[in-house]
């Protein structure tokens, strides 16, 4: 298949894929690491995942706008770090807010909350459609973010992807030194590992997991904020990522950052491969039915928390 | 002791019958309503209606069917905006056949079997006189047996595959063979373009479309270098970019939709592909002025798209539409092609009333091929008697502010081919 083409140009082609599937594994971090920070420390399946980071889509749009409108123009181009810090709040604000007025009362029962944040996001979605409009809305990028390095004549790395990576770097190694140094990764841990005794040494466990809960839907919201670069902004666009970011989080074992990670990157690089030499719809495919397979064979996942229960 | 249980079970069967025939007492009281109802001569049964259509002596009931919650709001919304204008501006004219234009509008909330209860709801209960409805062709398919079995009419606005014909369904947009084959001779004559890549989205009219569009290239002697599908609302097209890159053809051709769209663009401009330079040229069938809202005109500028109609067409007509659109719903709207389609939908079926001299369905279907719009947006139109339209195809140059130049017109209308020989 690769007979008709010279060797610098395949060599070419091979790095800048190699790229593609790095990009592609930042993205697939970003967006599980919110959904497994709630699901592995929690228990909680929060369908309405994908509603939270369309969130912080929305802020970004709606920050651009103010930016445009109202500052001046020297300024715009540094709107999207404090549209990204501003998402994190809005949507963490409201992730607390949820678990105060829904989750807290639906711990005992995990399929309730499939179910209750399966209608957050119906309801988050229809909020969006009259606030907004059914219609996709354009974010304007600063120019910074846009175009490509280009290292050879062939090899062309996209800005905006660098960026996400770098992104994703920062974020992953930050919820992981919380969650191994800081005083609330410690507390969350200790509750996940064993709620009554935590409860009994004096750890307000509500408190953890208003907070566990928010991170996540703050993380949620910096992972929208980001993907208004590569994807679309609408009332339903959050649809569009809750598969993968289901995949990626179930195949690497709900309990675990690394699993996480790992998963993300073994997905990635499996479907941009085969996007290359298939088409993209049979890539789906295929890498559906591997992790289909390797879940059959272990089905808590990839990485697992051993703990005395 | 044995006997309470028995007792007790005597006493609640009781209950329970008694509470049976007083849900059917109940269930009655509406359904004679309903009775009386139908009794009555509720609608003029002169010679503009026989067959029990909700047509009074000065009204008239149509349907509006578009999902305007769910996935597909987004691209539905500008297709009942054109509707409600269109019945809004021939109700200022005078009606049709002297009756104002009412209108009952149901929601088909992006699911297709939703959207058939809603046509059986307008047809049975409302008796409306025709049906501007359906967006995706999964949704007009599911409509399409109910059309049929209560002898409905449907104005379905969309460019849509082909390979259907009902007599109980009008088709205001274009089918696969009108608007590919010109876009295609085109940028072989006027840009030279030898080498294909066809890129779609993983469902029935891009496929469709592709495979016309493969058969159509071979037959002008020219190469298709790849063809790739990506499922619906895919967001990463890195891969597919690099592939591109490296097959270097000509053109692409796609037909992707939906939020894939916006992935797909921001992603090519991300990755240093500058459209404007037409190396590779891109050929869109499926970015209209609504879908650029959301990529951003930035993102998509230099792309050129083969479609009836565009926003920006010169002519008097359209200027007009355009001015009355944007009074009726916001400076702000866009109008793509299938808005405008939407909006031929009204006007055709009123054409076809006033011809034919009443509201009856079996009278529309023969008054219908051979009606003429002369003052549409997009210029002359005309029914074809496979229910599709003539039209002329244009090619549009998208521009940085969201709107496209055209830069080529088909000179003749182009006969509408649902089922084309050689192509499938």
């Amino acid at each position: 298949m690769f007979a008709e083409y010279t060797a610098s140009e395949l060599t070419s082609i091979f790095a800048m894929q190699g790229f593609a599937g790095l990009i592609l594994f930042s993205v697939f971090v970003l967006m599980a690491l919110g959904l497994a920070i709630i699901f592995g420390q929690m228990g909680v399946i929060n369908m309405a995942h994908g509603e939270f980071m369309i969130l912080g889509a929305y802020v970004t749009y709606l920050v651009s706008h103010l930016f445009a409108d109202y500052m001046p123009e020297s300024l715009y181009n540094s709107y999207f770090l404090i549209a990204m810090v501003l998402a994190f709040f809005v949507a963490g604000a409201l992730g607390a807010f949820v678990e105060w007025a829904m989750i807290r009362h639906l711990y005992k029962r995990p399929l309730d909350t499939l179910l209750a944040t399966w209608g957050l996001s119906l309801i988050m979605q229809q909020t969006y459609r009259t606030v907004f409009g059914a219609r996709e809305v354009g974010v304007v990028l600063p120019d910074w973010l846009m175009g490509s390095v280009q290292l050879t004549d062939m090899i062309e790395i996209p800005i905006n992807g660098i960026f996400v990576m770098i992104l994703t770097v920062v974020i992953t190694i930050g919820v992981a030194i919380m969650m191994q140094r800081s005083r609330l990764g410690k507390q969350t841990r200790a509750v996940v590992q064993n709620r009554p005794m935590a409860a009994a040494v004096g750890i307000n466990t509500e408190k953890v997991d208003r907070l566990t809960f928010a991170l996540g839907c703050g993380i949620a919201g910096i992972a929208g904020s980001a993907f208004t670069m590569i994807g679309s902004t609408g009332p339903t666009s959050g649809q569009l990522y809750i598969v993968d970011t289901f995949l990626v989080v179930v195949f690497g074992g709900a309990a675990s950052l690394l699993g996480t990670v790992a998963s993300a990157f073994t997905i990635s690089q499996a479907q941009s491969t085969m996007e290359f030499f298939l088409s993209g719809s049979m890539a789906k495919v295929l890498t559906l039915l591997t992790v289909v397979g390797i879940l059959m064979l272990r089905p808590e996942g990839l990485f697992t928390l051993k703990i005395r229960r | 002791m044995r006997s309470t249980p028995t007792s007790n079970r005597k006493a609640e069967g009781l209950l329970r019958s008694n509470r049976r025939s007083l849900l059917k007492g109940l269930l009655a009281i509406p359904a004679a309503i309903a009775l009386a109802h139908t009794s009555l001569p509720a609608y003029a049964a002169d010679g503009v209606n026989t067959t029990g259509l909700a047509v009074t002596d000065d009204t008239v009931t149509v349907g509006i069917l578009h999902s305007v919650t769910g996935t597909m709001a987004i691209s539905e919304t500008g297709s009942v905006q054109a509707e409600k204008l269109a019945i809004e501006q021939i109700n200022a004219m005078g009606g049709v056949l002297g009756r104002q234009i009412e209108y009952i509008q149901e929601d088909g909330a992006s699911d297709w079997p939703t959207f058939a209860e809603k046509a059986k709801k307008l047809l049975v209960s409302d008796n409306v006189a025709a049906i501007m409805g359906c967006w995706t062709s999964a949704s007009r398919k599911a409509v399409l047996p109910v059309m049929e079995q209560y002898n409905g009419m449907l104005f379905y606005p969309t460019f849509y595959e082909g390979l259907e014909q009902s007599p109980n369904v009008v088709y205001t947009g274009q089918e696969a063979t009108q608007q590919i084959l010109e876009g295609i001779d085109w940028a072989s004559k006027t840009k030279g373009a030898k080498s294909f890549f066809l890129l779609g989205s993983d469902y029935i009219w891009p496929r469709t479309s592709n495979k016309i569009a493969r058969k159509h290239i071979e037959k002008l002697g020219l190469k298709t270098v790849g063809e790739e599908y990506y499922p619906l609302g895919h967001t990463q097209f890195n891969s597919v970019i690099n592939k591109i890159k490296l097959k270097k053809p000509d053109v692409v051709f796609i037909s992707v939709v939906g939020g894939s769209n916006v992935a797909f663009y921001k992603q090519l401009k991300a990755a240093g592909i500058d459209m404007g330079k037409e190396k590779p040229l891109f050929l869109t069938i499926s970015v209209t002025e609504d879908e650029i809202l959301g990529i951003g005109g930035e993102n998509i500028e230099g792309i050129y798209a083969s479609m009836k109609y565009f926003q920006s067409l010169p002519n008097e007509n359209n200027q007009a539409f355009v001015k009355a659109f944007k009074e009726r719903w916001g400076d702000d709207i866009v109008i793509g092609d299938v808005t405008q389609a939407a909006y031929l939908g009204p006007w055709i079926w009123k054409a076809a009333v006033e011809k034919a001299g009443s509201f009856d369905i079996d009278k529309l279907k023969e008054t219908l091929p051979g009606i003429e719009i002369t003052a549409a947006p997009e210029g002359y139109v005309k029914v074809h008697e496979n229910h599709h339209l003539w039209s002329k195809t244009r090619v549009g140059h998208a521009q940085l502010d969201g709107q496209y130049k055209v830069v080529y017109e088909s000179p003749e209308l182009i006969e509408p081919n649902p089922f084309p020989a050689g192509y499938q």
